[in-house]
C-alpha cells in the first residue's frame, strides 16, 4: 500500500494511489506548513496563567497541551496567522515579524 | 419472418388497450411463443387515441419498430373510426374486430374501404353482463385470440383461467365473471 | 437451469438487482427508469433483498449517496433517464475520478428540450466522457445480462470505474419480450461478493477519499483513470467469455451480424440493431452484400477492433441516435471516423442521425440505407456525409 509520506510532486502516476486515495489518518502533520509563515508569535511562559483559551482558537492545533499545561508553540505547523495573540487576556503571547 | 403475427390495437387512455395487448401477450408466452407486446407511449392523457402493438412467432423478434402492416387491428371503442385510420396497413388477408353492438356490415363502410374479414363484438354488453362492469380489456381478448386463430382456443381458455386466480389470488370473486367475459365473447363475436 | 420469462426491459434490470442483492440503491425516480426503483422498493418491503434503500430529494443526490456508500466499501447502485442523469452530471465526474464503481441503469429519454419522454441517446452520450464505462443493450435479454456482467467489469482492481448500463426508453423498457433470467444462486456466484481493499468502515485502516488535488498531482490521476479505462477492454472480454462459459449467451465489444463478406455496413446502437438485422435479412436473401455492426460497448471505445471489422467494407453508414451539435455529426459518427482513419483502404462512411424524441425507425428506413450506399459506391459520388433521416423536411430527400 502506497504511503501518503511516499507521493510528493516526484512521484509518477503509477506510483501514486488509485484517485488520489488516502490510506492511513493525519497525513497534514507530514506537510511542514510552518514554512508559510510570516510573522511569528511568542510564548512568554512566565506571564502566562495557563487558561489555555489560546489552545482552541489555535485554527491549525499548533499549540500543543502537555499534562494539562500548554507548551511552546508547535512552529512545524503553525503558519502565524496571530490569532492566539489577539486572544490571550494576559499578554503572555507577542506577535512580530518572522525573522528566518 | 413469415410465421410471424402482428397485431394493432387502437384504444383510449385509460382504457385498458395497453392492459389488454400486455395480457394477450402473456397468453402467447403461456403458449410458448415468442412475443412482444407494447404500447406507443407519450404523456398520460386520458381519453386519447393510443396505439398498442403485439408480434407473436415461433422464433424470437428482432424487430423493434412499430407495426405499420398489422395482420390484425383491434378497435377498443369504436367512436375512434371516425377520426383515427384503423386499417392503415391492415393486412387484407387478416382481419379488424370492432368493440360495437352493430353488425360487420354497418361497420364496414366505416373502414375507408378495407377488403378483409370484419368482426364486431359487444364487448360492454358482454362486460356488463359477465362483471357487472365495464371493462373491455377480457372481452377484447378473447375476441382477438377467436379472430386471428393466433392460439389454439382450447388452451387459451384454460391458461387464462390459471392466469386469473394467480392474477385475482385476493379476490377469486372476479375470476368467475372474468371467464364467463372470455366465454361468452368467444361465441358472440360477429363476422361479415 | 434458464428460466423463460416474459418480462420489460425495466423488469429485467430490476430482477439482476433483485438477484444480486446490492448494499444500498439510492434513486429518485424519473420516465422511463422509474419502474426500476418501483420494483426494487417492493422488493425492499416484501424483505426479498437486504438492501438499504435510500430514497433522496434529486439525482445529485442519489448518485452522490452512491458515492458515499461506495467509499464505505458498500455494492451501490441507482437508476435515472434523460434530465436525472443531467441533473448527476457533477457528480458523476466524482464517482469516476473517486474511482468508486457504482452500477447506474440508465434508461435511455431524449434530454429535453421541448420536453419529450421518449427514446434517443443524448443522455448518456452527453455523459460520454464522463468516465464512466458505458455498455448498451438491443433488447431486454441484453439489458439483464449487461448489468450481471456490470460489477465485475467496474469493481475489478485493475479498472475500478463506474459502469452505466443503457437501454432504449420505451422501446425495451417498457416493451414485453421473451427473455431467459438465470438462477439466483448462479447468478450470485456469477457476480461475487464486492471485497475492496480499501474503503472508509475498514477500522483498522483509517482512510480519505476525495482529496483536493494541486496541479502537481491532478494529471496523474488523470491518467490513472485513462489508463484505467484502457484496462476495462480486456476485463470486459474476460468477463463477456466467463458469462458465457457460465450462461451460454456470447457477448464482445460489439455485435457483428453477416459481416463476414459485408460490402455495406451499418454502425448503431441500441433496439434499432433488431430492426436492421430483419432488413438484412430480407436485403440478403436478394443477394445483397449487407451487415450491422451493432456497438455494445461505446466505453471504452473499441476503435481498433471497430475498424478491422469495418476494415473490408466500401461504404458504411453510422447511425446515431443523438445529436452533436457540431455541425459535422453524432458522437457514433465522429468515433468511428476516427477509428477508420488509420485503415490502408478505409470505407467511404456517412453519418445518418435518426430517432430523436422516440421517432421510429422501421425496417424499410434500414433498407433504404443499404440502398443509398450502394449507390455511393455504384456511383463515386459520396454526397452529404452527415444528414439527419425520419423528420418531415421540405428539401430532397438524401436516401
Amino acid at each position: 500500500m502506497i504511503q501518503a509520506k511516499d507521493i510528493n510532486f516526484n512521484s509518477a502516476w503509477q506510483e501514486m494511489t488509485p484517485g488520489g486515495e488516502i490510506y492511513e489518518g493525519g497525513t497534514a502533520a507530514q506537510t511542514i506548513t510552518g514554512e508559510w509563515r510570516a510573522n511569528v508569535p511568542a510564548f512568554l511562559e512566565d506571564k502566562c496563567k495557563q487558561c489555555l483559551l489560546c489552545v482552541p482558537f489555535c485554527p491549525d492545533a499548533s499549540i500543543p497541551v502537555v499534562d494539562g499545561k500548554r507548551v511552546d508553540f508547535d512552529f512545524d505547523h503553525c503558519k502565524g496567522c496571530g490569532i492566539c495573540y489577539k486572544v490571550c487576556p494576559f499578554g503572555a503571547i507577542t506577535f512580530g515579524k518572522e525573522e528566518k | 419472418m413469415n410465421n410471424m403475427t402482428e397485431i394493432r390495437w387502437h384504444g383510449r387512455g385509460g382504457q385498458g388497450a395497453k392492459t389488454a395487448c400486455l395480457l394477450l401477450a402473456d397468453a402467447a408466452f403461456t403458449a410458448g411463443k415468442f412475443v412482444q407486446g407494447f404500447p406507443e407511449y407519450g404523456p398520460e392523457r386520458m381519453g386519447a387515441p393510443i396505439t398498442a402493438y403485439n408480434r407473436i412467432s415461433e422464433e424470437r423478434c428482432n424487430i423493434h419498430s412499430n407495426i405499420y402492416n398489422p395482420d390484425y387491428v383491434v378497435v377498443v371503442d369504436e367512436t375512434l373510426l371516425h377520426g383515427v385510420d384503423v386499417t392503415a396497413g391492415l393486412n387484407p388477408a387478416g382481419a379488424i374486430v370492432v368493440n360495437t353492438p352493430k353488425a360487420p356490415e354497418e361497420i364496414r363502410p366505416l373502414l375507408r374501404g378495407y377488403a378483409g374479414r370484419v368482426c364486431t363484438v359487444d364487448a360492454r354488453s358482454i362486460s356488463e353482463k359477465t362483471l357487472g362492469r365495464y371493462f373491455p380489456n377480457t372481452p377484447m381478448l378473447a375476441a382477438i385470440v377467436k379472430v386471428s386463430g393466433v392460439l389454439d382456443e382450447a388452451q387459451f381458455v384454460a391458461d387464462m383461467q390459471a392466469s386469473f386466480e394467480h392474477k385475482f389470488a385476493t379476490k377469486p370473486q372476479v375470476v368467475a365473471g372474468n371467464m364467463a367475459a372470455l366465454t361468452m365473447t368467444m361465441k358472440e363475436v360477429r363476422e361479415g | 437451469m434458464s428460466i423463460r420469462e416474459r418480462l420489460s426491459g425495466n423488469e429485467a434490470v430490476a430482477t439482476a438487482m433483485k438477484q444480486i442483492d446490492p448494499d444500498v440503491f439510492a434513486a429518485f425516480p424519473i420516465t422511463p427508469s422509474t419502474e426500476i426503483p418501483q420494483y426494487f422498493a417492493q422488493y425492499v418491503a416484501d424483505g426479498k433483498v437486504g438492501t438499504e434503500f435510500v430514497t433522496v430529494d434529486s439525482e445529485h443526490s442519489s448518485m452522490s449517496a452512491c458515492i458515499g456508500a461506495e467509499s464505505a466499501g458498500c455494492r451501490a447502485i441507482t437508476a435515472t433517464s434523460s434530465a436525472g442523469l443531467a441533473y448527476m452530471y457533477e457528480v458523476l465526474y466524482v464517482a469516476a475520478s473517486a474511482r468508486q464503481p457504482v452500477t447506474l441503469a440508465c434508461v435511455n429519454r431524449a434530454l429535453t428540450g421541448p420536453i419529450n419522454i421518449n427514446c434517443d441517446h443524448s443522455d448518456s452520450m452527453g455523459a460520454r466522457d464522463a468516465g464512466w464505462i458505458q455498455i448498451y443493450a438491443e433488447n431486454n435479454q441484453e439489458a439483464y445480462d449487461n448489468y450481471l456482467q456490470a460489477m465485475r467489469i467496474g469493481e475489478h482492481p485493475e479498472v475500478r470505474l463506474p459502469v452505466m448500463i443503457c437501454q432504449d426508453g420505451f422501446i425495451t423498457s417498457h416493451g414485453v419480450e421473451n427473455i431467459l433470467l438465470e438462477e439466483t444462486e448462479a447468478v450470485k456466484e456469477f457476480v461475487g461478493e464486492y471485497k475492496p481493499e480499501n474503503y472508509l468502515l475498514k477500522k483498522e485502516n483509517p482512510m480519505a477519499v476525495g482529496a483536493y488535488d494541486v496541479t502537481q498531482y491532478y494529471m496523474e490521476h488523470k491518467v490513472q483513470q485513462a489508463e484505467a479505462m484502457k484496462n476495462a477492454k480486456q476485463v470486459i472480454l474476460d468477463v463477456a467469455a466467463d458469462f458465457e462459459a457460465k450462461f451460454g449467451r456470447k457477448y464482445g465489444f460489439f455485435e457483428e451480424y453477416q459481416m463476414e463478406d459485408a460490402e455495406y455496413a451499418i454502425v448503431l446502437i441500441g433496439s434499432t440493431a433488431g430492426t436492421c438485422k430483419v432488413a438484412i435479412d430480407k436485403l440478403r436473401a436478394e443477394g445483397h452484400k449487407v451487415g450491422l455492426v451493432k456497438i455494445r460497448v461505446f466505453r471504452p471505445f473499441p476503435a481498433e477492433e471497430l475498424a478491422q471489422a469495418l476494415s473490408k467494407c466500401k461504404a458504411v453508414a453510422v447511425l446515431d441516435r443523438s445529436e452533436g451539435f457540431n455541425a459535422c455529426g453524432g458522437p457514433l459518427g465522429a468515433e468511428t471516423r476516427n477509428a477508420c482513419y488509420d485503415l490502408e483502404n478505409r470505407p467511404k462512411i456517412i453519418n445518418i442521425v435518426y430517432g430523436l424524441g422516440g421517432r421510429d425507425c422501421a425496417v424499410e428506413d434500414a433498407e433504404k440505407i443499404y440502398h443509398h450506399l450502394e449507390k455511393i459506391v455504384a456511383t463515386g459520388v459520396t454526397g452529404p456525409v452527415y444528414f439527419h433521416m425520419g423528420q418531415r423536411d421540405l428539401r430532397e430527400e438524401v436516401l
